[in-house]
């Protein structure tokens, strides 16, 4: 199987490379392809290059690189890309302190850049540029909504953590701003943490009714099965990074029954999104997540612009994009002024199918939700 | 105020972090003090025995997939987990003997320099074969079932079983590294070795046995705090460099190449690192705004054992239990 998946995704990886043309686009992808975060790297990664293969289009060229989750390995190969490679669009950042060191830099030298996943807020408000579009949406969102739900669960008192690095703090800014209950104690824990006993121990000790976590991949993954064996029963609630399809088999059945937001989920009911699990599925034998969801928007988007304009003309190609002028596989797409999505956000709930632990969605969480900072933003 | 049975339960996750810190840091300073050697790759013996403990629970598991994805979940038959910690051992062991008689053993006589050099290139050697085998995907274990759950502790406190049974076989494996090192002929051959090396070579010792015997031992402990750590957080390539970092300051302040100076200075780290995340950020909270209070007391809690050594370095150059240089 893993040969399998491997041999098609070089084959992808070869119909790209031998095909560059003149008057084509060459995008430079760098992502998370090993350690705790690679899930969500590759995800996005197939995501993206199945958009590709299905358009049947040969003048899109990619380049993908590992960043290893470190932010001084992402500017290095950034700055590659950008001068030695001669990329025009750059993607693929999972973390949101790598976008922050690579995403100003790049777009300061007429790139662009879309991103697939991170959208931290210093990037959303006074930090937004012309040639930054999030594909995915600005950091706060899922939280937002995650907080909402927790009003409307009854929880009135949470204990609420998240790593300490930019997109964890955004995590527990969204929560607080829509959840109106108490907050019984924040916590940040350290990037990558993979042993929770402290944390879990405070969470004991507290009177919280309910705990609220942001822990992205392998973090979410030591975190639940930690939290399952310390003996604490409290209902914990999160965004959709902790309970997606690449980790809820390591998880285990301690995800069972939880509730948590996301902007897509593979039961959403239009046509693209059916085709897109069904293709996704055929293509590598497994059952897509957000990250990959987000990988396939991201490249539409690409596509439906290049077929507008050519991104030598930098003020064309920026109004194509704008227009996000495709099909999104989570429904509605829109980009607010800041060129963050405008979109729905669900809620979802961790049920068991055909043997196979996913989500389905139990309700609206947020209409055409848009973020908090555009207002800051002037371009 | 703080609950008592939050304080008592961070004291025992301060300890359980602290022998398995411990385990590490034994074979680092026995081989720094008996053969003079910088080991940079004593923290991939540690995954080393991590990758061996998962790998004989796959084999001989019921449902497991080596491989990216559906992402690894490991159901473990009863018996799996204990032969996964056998394997840890041995497989670290061998390792480690290997890497001392294949490369070790030529740089006794060179400068530290030489050595880092080549224990840290043995790092990428180790992470990228690990890599190639397993792939770059972390793997999860499960507990056994007979350690999983929670004990009431006197004073109401429900604390996990495994944890508990980590501590007690820690301090176990101290007590045996004890009466190893102080009461067996092997432990006298290695107490003369870290005073004396010439001179025991010399009256007819197998030097080179001893150091192959050393090396192994210390690989042993490092691989078997892989398995018993890596079975309840993440089984995944460079899990050991920062667990390395962490018991360099363990023999640094317990004083290098003493047994009792690692595990003082191991525990001290342990316990000093799980309750400056505890009480740092409550103790900002007193002035700052929660948010704020919970990041700066965070940031500051990770530097924390590194104030820790610096302030035992001024106070004693040596270390806690080291001889003065």
């Amino acid at each position: 199987m893993r040969a399998l998946v491997t041999a098609g995704a070089a084959l992808v990886l070869c119909a790209a490379s031998v095909t560059a043309s003149a008057d084509g686009l060459k995008v430079g992808m760098i992502t998370t392809l090993s350690g705790g975060g690679s899930a969500l790297g590759v995800d996005v990664r197939d995501g993206f290059m199945l958009a590709l293969d299905q358009s049947g289009r040969t003048d899109i060229d990619v380049v993908i690189e590992d960043d290893q989750r470190k932010p001084e390995i992402a500017v290095q190969i950034a700055d590659k890309m950008v001068q030695s490679d001669n990329v025009d669009v750059l993607t693929g950042i999972i973390w949101s302190n790598l976008a922050i060191a690579v995403v100003p830099s790049v777009v300061r030298q007429g790139k662009f850049y879309l991103s697939p996943n991170a959208g931290p807020s210093k990037l959303a408000g006074e930090g937004c540029h012309e040639n930054y579009f999030n594909v995915a949406w600005q950091n706060d969102n899922l939280h937002e909504a995650a907080g909402g739900h927790a009003n409307d669960a009854g929880f009135a008192k949470s204990f609420i953590l998240a790593p300490n690095y930019p997109a964890g703090h955004d995590a527990l800014t969204g929560y607080k701003r829509f959840f109106t209950g108490e907050i019984a104690a924040e916590v940040y824990t350290e990037l990558g943490q993979t042993d929770y006993a402290a944390e879990i121990a405070q969470i004991r000790a507290s009177d919280a009714d309910s705990v609220f976590f942001f822990l992205p991949g392998g973090m979410g993954i030591s975190f639940m099965k930690q939290y399952a064996g310390s003996g604490v029963d409290l209902p914990v609630v999160g965004p959709a990074f902790s309970f997606d399809q690449g980790i809820l088999n390591a998880v285990g059945e301690a995800a069972l029954g939880v509730r948590n937001t996301s902007q897509w989920s593979k039961d959403l009911d239009n046509a693209a999104n059916q085709a897109f699990v069904a293709s996704f599925q055929e293509a590598y034998g497994r059952l897509p997540s957000l990250y990959a969801s987000q990988g396939f928007d991201t490249a539409n988007l690409l596509i439906s612009a290049l077929d507008k304009a050519d991104v030598s003309d930098a003020d064309a190609f920026r109004e194509a994009l704008r227009a996000a002028d495709f099909t999104s596989v989570r429904g509605d797409f829109m980009f607010g002024p800041n060129h963050h999505p405008v979109q729905d956000i669900y809620v979802r709930e961790v049920v068991m199918e055909d043997g196979v632990l996913t989500n389905r969605i139990v309700s609206l969480a947020l209409e055409d939700h848009a973020d908090a900072y555009a207002g800051e933003c002037s371009m | 105020m703080m609950p008592a049975t939050l304080i008592a339960e961070q004291v025992l996750n301060g300890l359980q972090f602290g022998v398995m810190l411990f385990l590490m840091s034994a074979g680092l300073t026995l081989v720094f003090g008996v053969m003079g050697l910088i080991n940079l790759a004593h923290g991939s013996l540690y995954m080393v025995g991590a990758f061996a403990c998962a790998a004989v629970v796959a084999a001989t598991g019921s449902s497991y997939w080596v491989g990216p994805f559906p992402s690894p979940g490991v159901v473990a038959p009863p018996g799996s987990f204990w032969l996964g910690l056998a394997a840890s051992l041995a497989a670290a062991a061998a390792a480690g003997a290997l890497v001392e008689v294949t490369l070790m053993r030529r740089l006794y006589q060179r400068g530290h320099l030489d050595q880092v050099l080549v224990t840290f290139a043995l790092i990428l050697v180790f992470s990228e074969g690990i890599r190639w085998i397993f792939g770059a995907f972390p793997l999860y274990l499960d507990i056994p079932p007979s350690l999983g759950g929670t004990v009431p502790l006197p004073g109401g406190l429900d604390y996990p079983l495994y944890r508990l049974v980590i501590i007690a076989a820690g301090l176990a494996v101290a007590a045996g590294l004890f009466q190893l090192v102080s009461r067996t002929r092997l432990g006298m051959r290695i107490r003369a070795g870290e005073s004396d090396r010439e001179m025991i070579a010399a009256i007819g010792v197998n030097i080179r046995a001893l150091y192959t015997a050393v090396f192994a031992l210390g690989a042993a402990l490092a691989g078997f705090a892989g398995a018993v750590i890596g079975s309840i957080t993440s089984v995944e390539v460079g899990m050991g460099e920062p667990v390395l970092i962490l018991a360099f300051v363990v023999i640094v302040i317990g004083g290098i190449g003493s047994i009792k100076g690692a595990l003082v200075g191991a525990i001290l780290v342990g316990v000093t690192d799980t309750m400056g995340r505890l009480l740092l950020p409550a103790l900002f909270a007193t002035f700052l705004e929660p948010a704020d209070a919970a990041a700066t007391g965070a940031s500051l809690a990770s530097m924390l054992i590194y104030l820790l050594m610096a302030l035992i370095l001024f106070f004693r150059p040596g270390g806690l239990f080291g001889k003065v240089a």
